[in-house]
């Protein structure tokens, strides 16, 4: 129990430490490290909940796909550091005020409720005993049978993501000569056979 | 202290959320750091999700938790996209230069 705290303690302030570096951080580049540590984190601390194939797919989706993804773009995107903070110090009050009043109004929430006496029994999909069923399992259980089509239709969102960002970063670019087969057999007769005389040449 | 509950979970769920509203708030130079508060965010509410359904012990929030990770994907994929046309049109990526749709 006390290795569980400490673990939850050491996950959850790495987490919170690497996403305030997240948001002022002064080299995007620097943001998108700190974020990759704040997903690994969180994976921890998914995997302290019991929740092990989730934090799995947390380190391979967001820090192998996702992060990589905003790592490619930041580094694509030529954009001049100097002058990003610019505007940090005007915004700085408002953005903390509003994050104040959010954590004021989360934590009265938070420190308010009480769980309904019959949510025990309303449980949709009870969690089996760890021992008998792992999580991936018990995972892999409702995933393909209650949850289906909420599957396949999660799986339509990222074809559909997929293609419109091929769509919207895709373009022809004016000047490139590239090999067009058709049109270059289709040229019609642009070079001719003559008949040379011998000696008397064209 | 060291017993761990839904509560510390909750809390570190909240803190996550509102250093992402903070972050969207603060950048107004540069889209991806908004883009990177927005996944700190979503990041929060999975958190959020998997605490209420590894205590209330029903997988549900797990599967939800699972859904919100594709749209979280689906969602940097298309904003990124958006943002490298967006910087080939105008070679800017600041808050106060999007603004091409205002009459």
């Amino acid at each position: 129990m006390i290795i569980q705290g400490l673990a939850f303690y050491l996950f959850s302030i790495i987490a919170v430490f690497s996403a305030v570096m997240v948001i002022t951080a002064r080299n995007p580049v620097h943001s998108v490290l700190w974020l990759i540590l704040t997903f690994f984190n969180a994976a921890g601390l998914f995997v302290l909940m019991g929740a092990e194939f989730l934090g799995m797919l947390l380190v391979v989706v967001y820090v192998g796909a996702v992060a990589v993804l905003f790592l490619f773009v930041v580094m694509m995107l030529d954009i001049n550091t100097l002058n990003l903070r610019e505007g940090m110090a005007e915004y700085m009050p408002v953005g903390a005020a509003i994050g104040v009043v959010l954590f004021a109004e989360i934590a009265a929430i938070t420190g308010g409720w009480m769980l309904a006496p019959e949510v025990e029994a309303a449980r949709a999909q009870p969690l089996a005993d760890p021992g008998a069923v792992s999580n991936i399992q018990a995972l892999g259980n409702i995933i393909y049978t209650d949850y289906i089509y909420l599957f396949q239709a999660s799986g339509l969102v990222l074809l559909v993501a997929m293609i419109g960002s091929i769509m919207l970063t895709h373009r022809t670019r004016p000047g490139v000569h590239k090999q067009n087969i058709t049109a270059q057999l289709d040229r019609g007769r642009t070079v001719e056979l003559k008949k040379v005389s011998t000696r008397g040449g064209i | 202290m060291l017993t761990i509950g839904l509560s510390h979970y909750l809390s570190v769920s909240a803190i996550l959320f509102v250093l992402g509203v903070i972050g969207i708030f603060m950048n107004r130079k540069n889209v991806v750091i908004i883009l990177m508060s927005i996944e700190l965010m979503l990041l929060s509410v999975n958190v959020n999700m998997v605490a209420f359904s590894t205590f209330l012990h029903d997988l549900v929030g797990q599967v939800f938790s699972l859904f919100i990770l594709t749209v979280a994907a689906a969602e940097a994929a298309i904003g990124l996209a958006i943002l490298v046309v967006f910087f080939r049109n105008r070679g800017s990526i600041a808050v106060e230069d999007i603004n091409q749709m205002k009459g």
